[in-house]
């Protein structure tokens, strides 16, 4: 229960996580002194209490003086300590906290991408990625970006979460200790898939290897041809929550036949569903809905989706419509399911 | 100021034609009009008894769908688990705003305030009786607008219909911004609307109650000899007035951007989303102290007539309550830790959460020693408020460490703080409620309830608690977030853990209730005073009459016991004149120095002029 073992001392308690950062040390520190006081308290009360029930237990027959009502050296008493006590938990989680909050300078910059329900991180070469790789050993500033509501980025081995607000820049800092791969958690509620808005850090054993990643994860991006770049753009900006490809109806209508059809609207018109209409749509859903669907699809901003992109999602959608016009340079054929994503964001099933 | 507690002039019941009919305010006018107009306080609380217990059964319809849906987590990416997922946002969502507003702020106040306050001060009734009346049929009102959300919500999940305006709720009781304005498909409006409507009738209890106390203490009733159940109502009421109107306003705001599109929350409309946290957490934490503080009054009571004990350290009680309730103002910034706020607001808010918490340490201590020495009786009231205490200090502990700004980092928004929350509100408020339930059953309906189902209900209620919420504060700490309709398989054993304690503290709590319904059709008859308590409520008929008293009582100091002996033939107590004035000679309270010797202590009365 308190962990007093030398051996494996960055391991997991039997209250914490295991300890992968620089600040989760002094975290767990306090959180022990803590534990210890209410242990003790706790056990001072129920111990006296139930002693007390037991002595003081009315005894049928017998007629007993109470004793006294009050004492002016226990109400002292018995305030002060207290009072001592939490002084000094505040003084220390304060002192604590700046360390945690204050940002060395130098730090590694990654703008993490909030939105409902996907998480997406940014490097500074432009790259993006929906799980988060960082060097051991080295200090990284996150700046948090919410396209939508409230969101909060959670790592509980790095001992850090900070709320990710819409329309405010916060930031988190932390430097990894451990190379591993670890959970990342959305802990503000932010809607239907709130607990699937899950993700993963990656801390490389040595900045050499995070820079391999980098570069190798950068040159596959830029070198994507738009129907892999369609499909990985699917599963990494959230519209497989969504968006079904196999034709099952999930909150938004399913991608399989969509593209090239006509579509009826909620507001009694039919639109057909071109490269105009899906261009439009995306940065303003709202605007049509479509029939028999609820009006709940966020906007896609360019800063989430570049013109580009939207271009390989609808490649993408084409190359799973019987609809599309058929063209060697912009689909391949129908039929071909080998490669076909799951409906399973990458970085958000459970490990 | 009187130095005299002397013998207080109660004789019996004075049998006259009414009480000899056996009239009482229950009997007094019949028909389903006489209690929808009626202006007897305690015909009000009865009528708040039936709208509370209703609104916590459906809470805890909620609660237990909750915990059901999370024995198996489901992998998000399926369909199947979307719809899963939004009933179960509105099944935590409706669990909260029910149980919060109303369930857990009316309860005590509502329901014991109305019925005891007017009677421990030997009034007839509230200083406003109709302005009481209004606060009842606005807190049936907003229960109606809350109705109204569940009802589109269920017409949706089982029809499909989209009624305007939204269907069910999906925010969480706190409506965080822009999700709440912006982005929920839920009737917010409408819950808003019902939870300001709420509000009103809590602010105008907070008025009637502040009113009374003030107006209506009977000669003798000095502030110092008040008794602390009333002690803790006027406290909670000054928070009702003040903070209440705080939310009111916030949610009209939330209403205007959400409606009318009025940016003020939202950044796309040129809003700040913090600003709705600010506002909405400067009622919301005083309002933890609404549900707190006449819990805690009710412990007072139980704790002081069970161990046949004048109630140790009363002055420091009282003036816990008063300080509880003016600094529960200046602590709300310690929801948004996490927030993106300033290090500095960050200190300054832990610095004063800190002290909050140490005026509910000074009463714990104080309980513990009234039971030092004591002559204790372990009935169901009793039973309920020892379990208070246990409760209650685990609680308060666990708040040190989300007081405490480096550890609140790891464990704001885990289940670690819904633990936390629920051994306050529920293992000590609910605990509370339902012992003053027991305690003040036989005046309010004349009937003595089993005390074998009692206490049997009283086990499994508390054996339930503890293994539905202490494998929370574990998952919290190792990560688990809250809110979480799905978790990772790790957290299994914990989930499951507390699902069994839900359904095993949902039989208990059925057990209660059962128990009551069986005391109101199969219960003894009760005696006047079955606990022996000296608090005037007691110089009356079980059940009182529509005046609450034959005869106008006196007060003395409300926790001098020793006046009272236990009738062998009622199975109550009765009033002895001769052996309290006994007892008064021989001055109980007399404090043993660290010598031995006796000293005199000077008593509330004391005066250079009049030395005892």
């Amino acid at each position: 229960m308190w962990n007093l073992t030398l051996c494996d001392a960055n391991g997991p308690t039997f209250w914490l996580p295991q300890r992968a950062s620089t600040v989760a040390g002094g975290a767990d520190a306090l959180f022990n002194v803590i534990l210890w006081i209410c242990v003790f308290f706790f056990a001072l009360v129920t111990v006296l209490l139930v002693l007390f029930v037991i002595k003081y237990r009315h005894r049928p027959g017998v007629e007993r003086d109470t004793a006294a009502s009050h004492s002016m050296a226990l109400e002292a008493t018995w305030t002060l300590i207290p009072t001592v006590i939490v002084v000094f938990l505040y003084y220390y989680g304060f002192k604590h906290y700046l360390r945690m909050n204050v940002e060395p300078p130098n730090a590694y910059e990654i703008t993490a991408h909030a939105q409902m329900w996907q998480w997406g991180f940014e490097y500074p070469n432009g790259y993006s990625d929906p799980e988060l790789h960082v060097p051991v050993h080295a200090p990284v500033l996150m700046v948090l970006e919410s396209a939508d509501v409230i969101h909060s980025l959670f790592v509980p081995v790095f001992r850090v979460k900070k709320d990710v607000v819409p329309g405010r820049y916060n930031r988190l800092w932390f430097e990894a200790t451990e190379p591993g791969t670890f959970d990342i958690y959305c802990a503000a509620y932010c809607g239907t898939n709130h607990s699937a808005m899950r993700s993963h850090v990656i801390v490389h054993k040595d900045q050499a290897e995070f820079d391999r990643w980098l570069a190798d994860a950068t040159a596959r991006a830029d070198n994507l041809p738009p129907l892999e770049k369609g499909r990985k753009l699917y599963v990494t900006k959230g519209c497989a929550q969504c968006h079904s490809i196999d034709g099952t109806r999930i909150t938004g209508p399913s991608w399989k036949d969509v593209f090239g059809a006509m579509q009826p609207m909620t507001d009694g018109s039919q639109s057909l569903v071109d490269e105009t209409f899906v261009h439009n749509f995306v940065r303003n859903p709202q605007a049509k809905v479509p029939m028999g669907y609820s009006p709940v699809m966020p906007p896609f901003p360019t800063s989430l989706l570049s013109e580009n992109d939207v271009d390989a999602l609808i490649t993408f959608m084409k190359s799973i419509s019987v609809h599309a016009p058929r063209s060697d340079s912009l689909s391949t054929r129908i039929g071909q399911p080998a490669t076909a994503p799951t409906t399973a964001p990458a970085g958000t099933m459970p490990r | 100021m009187s130095a005299v507690t002397g013998p207080i002039s109660y004789h019996g019941p004075v049998l006259d034609a009414e009480h000899a009919a056996g009239d009482n305010y229950l009997t007094h006018g019949r028909g389903l009009l006489s209690w929808a107009f009626t202006l007897d306080h305690k015909r009000i609380a009865i009528m708040y008894m039936v709208g509370v217990c209703f609104s916590f059964f459906v809470g805890g319809v909620f609660a237990i769908l909750v915990r059901t849906m999370l024995w198996h987590p489901l992998d998000p990416g399926s369909a199947a688990a979307t719809k899963s997922f939004d009933l179960y946002n509105h099944s935590f969502t409706l669990h909260g705003s029910v149980m919060v507003f109303m369930f857990i702020i009316p309860a005590i106040p509502a329901i014991l305030g109305n019925f005891v306050l007017p009677m421990q001060l030997g009034a007839k009734d509230v200083a406003f009786p109709r302005l009481n009346l209004l606060s009842f049929w606005l807190y049936a009102f907003g229960v109606c607008f809350f109705m109204y959300v569940l009802f589109s919500g269920v017409l949706h999940a089982a029809f499909g219909w989209n009624v305007p305006g939204g269907y069910g709720l999906d925010t969480g009781w706190t409506f965080y911004t822009p999700y709440s304005s912006s982005r929920a498909q839920g009737a917010v409006v409408a819950a808003t609307l019902g939870a300001f409507i709420l509000g009103f009738s809590s602010i105008l209890t907070g008025v009637n109650f502040i009113a009374t106390i003030h107006m209506l203490r009977p000669k003798g009733m000095t502030w110092s000899r008040l008794p602390l159940f009333l002690w803790a109502l006027y406290s909670t009421s000054i928070i009702q007035i003040l903070a209440t109107p705080v939310l009111g306003i916030t949610l009209l705001l939330l209403c205007a951007e959400r409606a009318l599109g009025v940016g003020i929350f939202d950044p796309a409309l040129g809003g700040d989303p913090v600003l709705f946290q600010h506002f909405f957490w400067f009622y919301s934490h005083p309002a933890v102290y609404i549900m707190i503080l006449p819990a805690m009054g009710v412990i007072s009571e139980l704790i002081s007539t069970f161990s046949r004990k004048h109630i140790f350290g009363y002055t420091f009680i009282a003036m816990s309550s008063v300080a509880i309730a003016l600094l529960s103002f200046f602590v709300w910034g310690h929801h948004m830790f996490v927030s993106g706020q300033s290090p500095l607001t960050n200190a300054v808010f832990s610095l004063i959460t800190f002290a909050v918490a140490i005026p509910s340490a000074i009463k714990v201590f104080n309980w513990l020693a009234t039971l030092y020495g004591a002559d204790i009786r372990l009935n169901t009231p009793m039973l309920f408020a020892l379990g208070f205490i246990i409760l209650f200090t685990v609680g308060g502990l666990t708040g040190l460490f989300l007081g405490t700004l480096a550890v609140d980092v790891h464990l704001t928004n885990t289940y670690f703080i819904v633990a936390h929350f629920h051994y306050v509100m529920m293992g000590s408020m609910l605990f509370a409620f339902i012992g003053g339930m027991y305690y003040w059953w036989p005046k309010m309906f004349g009937r003595m309830y089993s005390e074998r189902w009692g206490q049997i209900a009283f086990w499994i209620v508390f054996i339930g608690f503890n293994l539905t919420f202490f494998p929370q504060f574990i998952a919290g700490s190792r990560g688990m977030p809250r809110r979480y309709a799905s978790y990772p398989v790790q957290f299994v054993s914990f989930h499951r853990a507390s699902s069994i304690g839900a359904y095993t503290m949902g039989a208990g709590l059925v057990l209660v209730g059962l128990s009551w319904v069986h005391a109101l059709r199969r219960g003894k008859k009760a005696p006047d005073n079955p606990w022996g308590s000296n608090t005037l409520e007691w110089r009356s008929p079980s059940p009182p009459p529509h005046d609450n008293f034959l005869v106008t009582p006196e007060a003395d100091d409300p926790y001098d016991l020793s006046g009272w002996k236990q009738d062998p033939a009622g199975g109550g107590w009765v009033y002895d004149a001769e052996r309290a004035a006994k007892a008064a000679a021989l001055n109980p309270t007399t404090l043993l120095s660290a010598s031995g010797r006796k000293r005199q202590p000077r008593r509330h009365g004391d005066t250079e002029a009049h030395p005892r």
